[in-house]
């Protein structure tokens, strides 16, 4: 029976998992030739030239300032939530939650018409003869973008480690005379690790590979690896530096989840809600 | 309210489910044929349906209010897509898996359609609408005796500037790389235009093959990137009406359509040349509906039609019936619509062939740098 229910689910997986991703080697480790392709590390050691290592380092740069940025905004509001001294708690969650639901594109348009010159915030900045904030199309607008559109991934995980962890083992740390600093050092950030683990995990990921918020937000002048892959397939259509481009990407995202998962230590598994 | 304590989807038991995995794959071999069976007789009842056209077509580049009249004059069901860029469109022809019957590439890109064999000629006698196309824009270069095209719009390059911002006279390339109006200049984001503009500034060919002269383009390129505020298609003509910018090279309909919503704003074509461009209708290979391709075209080049389309998209119109009924004032406008002296130094996008490639890696290091 069990097998049976499966069934569908491997089938899709090999077709829209495995095989794509075979495609995406075989195109990155080929190169087209006039007699149909050759096996070849060209694409790779055009990937290793300083121009586009440079992309790259950006993009890490990026991801991680606005990573850490989402935990230190999304950790104490996972906590307020969390909490028992807040009584609306449903309230926040639905407000994090709510702008999800409403298309990503859109709220990221909707920023580039608020940052403008002459836009909403400038308008009322000048109303209230404050300077003028001008971060549109530069970096800083680009990590907006991206803390704005990711702290969601980083709340909601923290939230539901923190709002599961047994009020009396607090209580009883509270009772052998820990203050509450220790209570939180000793007792909630320890037990809190894997949601924020995982908060840390799906921050980071989108924000390493976006795309569309380094395009709108940074006007296209500041490529990140998700630019420069996507312009190899849809505007170069050069597939073999996109997929090699994407096989790096793959590894090294393979790499930060092991580093994840050394943190991660004896939790048997990771909740990624 | 908890909607996210439950149900969390764990990592672990990766081990045994591959196994599952495995040993389904070894003993399901006829539930798989069955299965597959079962998804293509669904995919073939969907076919039988409306007889649909699938039109792919730039962004903001029709009255919409003519493919509703086309749907309810000829029964046919629209599909109507769009894209930013000739690049963007080639490479989702290319890759295959799409089925549009009309397109609109422009004219160095159909040259590499056609050249790539990825285009169907036109039956012309179903286009009897082709003989309003000015005399002019017969028989060019990218489409020598008209099978493969009937062209939809036509225009140059140059560059449209605030008034109130900007006090010198624009008639050169060389403002873009004026430090004056750092962070004040919109180039297109788009491959071709963009490096052609830096070639005019050379005094290059903007269809050169010389890699040096490319690789001199690619480095005034990158030297300019200080000085741009984005790299913008669609959203230049917004940012420019909204005055966010003093400066934006852009396709002389943008210009047209901009300046009638914000007076401030002129256009001017510089010295050194510009690229006179045209956007064609073609038919890609294997395409579903050819007849219904071919009434598309000829409706679009219906006087009345072709008219309400170059008054809503601002564009200049090749259909000479269109031209004659648009106002005096917009078809005297030697802006929108340049004479034949006015196009001496104008350059039409030809196909590079090989030599493409490294139009291509130069971009991708102008953006990336």
């Amino acid at each position: 029976m069990k097998r049976a229910t499966l069934f569908p689910y491997v089938i899709w997986m090999a077709l829209f998992i495995v095989v794509p991703m075979l495609l995406v080697l075989y195109y990155a480790f080929t190169v087209p030739t006039d007699a149909g392709a050759t096996w070849s590390l060209d694409n790779f050691s055009r990937f290793f030239e300083p121009i586009y290592l440079r992309v790259l380092g950006r993009s890490l740069r990026l991801a991680v300032i606005s990573t850490i940025i989402c935990l230190l905004l999304g950790y104490p509001a996972a906590m307020v939530m969390a909490g028992n001294a807040f009584s609306r708690k449903s309230v926040i969650l639905l407000l994090f939650v709510v702008p999800m639901w409403m298309n990503f594109l859109l709220r990221t348009y909707a920023w580039l018409t608020l940052l403008e010159r002459n836009g909403v915030i400038n308008v009322l900045l000048n109303a209230l003869r404050l300077p003028n904030l001008n971060i549109l199309y530069t970096e800083s607008a680009v990590v907006l973008g991206m803390v704005y559109n990711f702290l969601p991934f980083m709340v909601l995980p923290i939230y539901s480690v923190l709002s599961k962890i047994d009020k009396g083992v607090i209580e009883a740390a509270g009772d052998l005379g820990a203050n509450s600093f220790r209570v939180f050092t000793r007792v909630i950030f320890p037990l809190s690790v894997p949601g924020l683990v995982s908060g840390v995990t799906m921050v980071f990921m989108p924000a390493l590979t976006t795309f569309v918020i380094s395009r709108l937000l940074g006007g296209g002048q500041f490529t990140l690896i998700g630019n420069l892959i996507e312009q190899q397939f849809l505007v170069v259509g050069d597939w073999g530096f996109g997929s090699s481009i994407s096989v790096v990407m793959i590894v090294l995202i393979l790499f930060s989840m092991a580093i994840m998962s050394f943190f991660e230590g004896e939790e048997k598994s990771v909740a990624l809600w | 309210m908890s909607f996210f304590d439950e149900g969390i989807p764990t990592l672990s038991e990766k081990g045994s489910y591959m196994k599952g995995v495995i040993t389904l794959i070894k003993n399901g071999k006829k539930g798989l044929i069955l299965f597959i069976l079962a998804l293509l007789s669904l995919t073939m009842t969907a076919c039988r349906e409306k007889p649909t056209l699938y039109v792919y077509n730039w962004g903001d580049y029709i009255d919409e209010s003519i493919i509703a009249e086309f749907e309810d004059e000829t029964k046919l069901r629209v599909v109507y897509d769009t894209y930013a860029t000739n690049e963007d469109m080639y490479v989702k022809i290319k890759s295959g898996g799409s089925n549009y019957d009309v397109i609109f590439p422009s004219d160095y890109m159909l040259t590499r359609m056609r050249e790539e064999d990825m285009l169907d000629k036109l039956d012309k006698t179903a286009i009897p609408n082709a003989q309003h196309i000015e005399e002019r824009f017969r028989g060019l270069e990218y489409d020598l005796n008209d099978e493969y095209s009937v062209p939809y719009t036509w225009g140059t390059v140059g560059i449209l500037y605030n008034t109130t911002m900007v006090d010198d006279v624009v008639d050169s390339w060389d403002i873009l790389w004026d430090p004056k109006y750092s962070k004040q200049i919109l180039m297109l984001d788009s491959q071709r235009d963009s490096i052609a503009v830096a070639l005019l500034k050379l005094g290059y060919s903007i269809n050169t093959l010389d890699p040096d002269e490319i690789a001199e383009a690619g480095e005034l390129l990158k030297e300019q990137k200080p000085l741009v505020l984005a790299y913008v298609v669609d959203e230049g003509q917004d940012k420019m009406i909204a005055g966010e910018a003093a400066l934006a090279v852009v396709w002389s309909g943008e210009a047209t359509v901009a300046r009638m919503q914000n007076p401030d704003l002129a256009f001017a074509v510089p010295k050194e040349g510009t690229n006179l461009w045209f956007d064609v209708m073609a038919v890609p290979k294997g395409a579903n509906n050819k007849a219904g391709a071919m009434r598309f075209i000829n409706f679009m080049n219906d006087p009345e039609i072709a008219l309400r389309n170059a008054e809503y998209t601002g564009y200049s119109t090749p259909n000479l019936a269109a031209r004659e009924m648009l106002p005096r004032d917009v078809t005297t406008d030697r802006s929108i619509y340049p004479e034949e002296e006015d196009l001496v130094d104008a350059e039409i996008f030809v196909n590079l062939g090989q030599t493409l490639s490294l139009y291509d890696r130069i971009w991708t290091e102008v953006k990336a740098h």
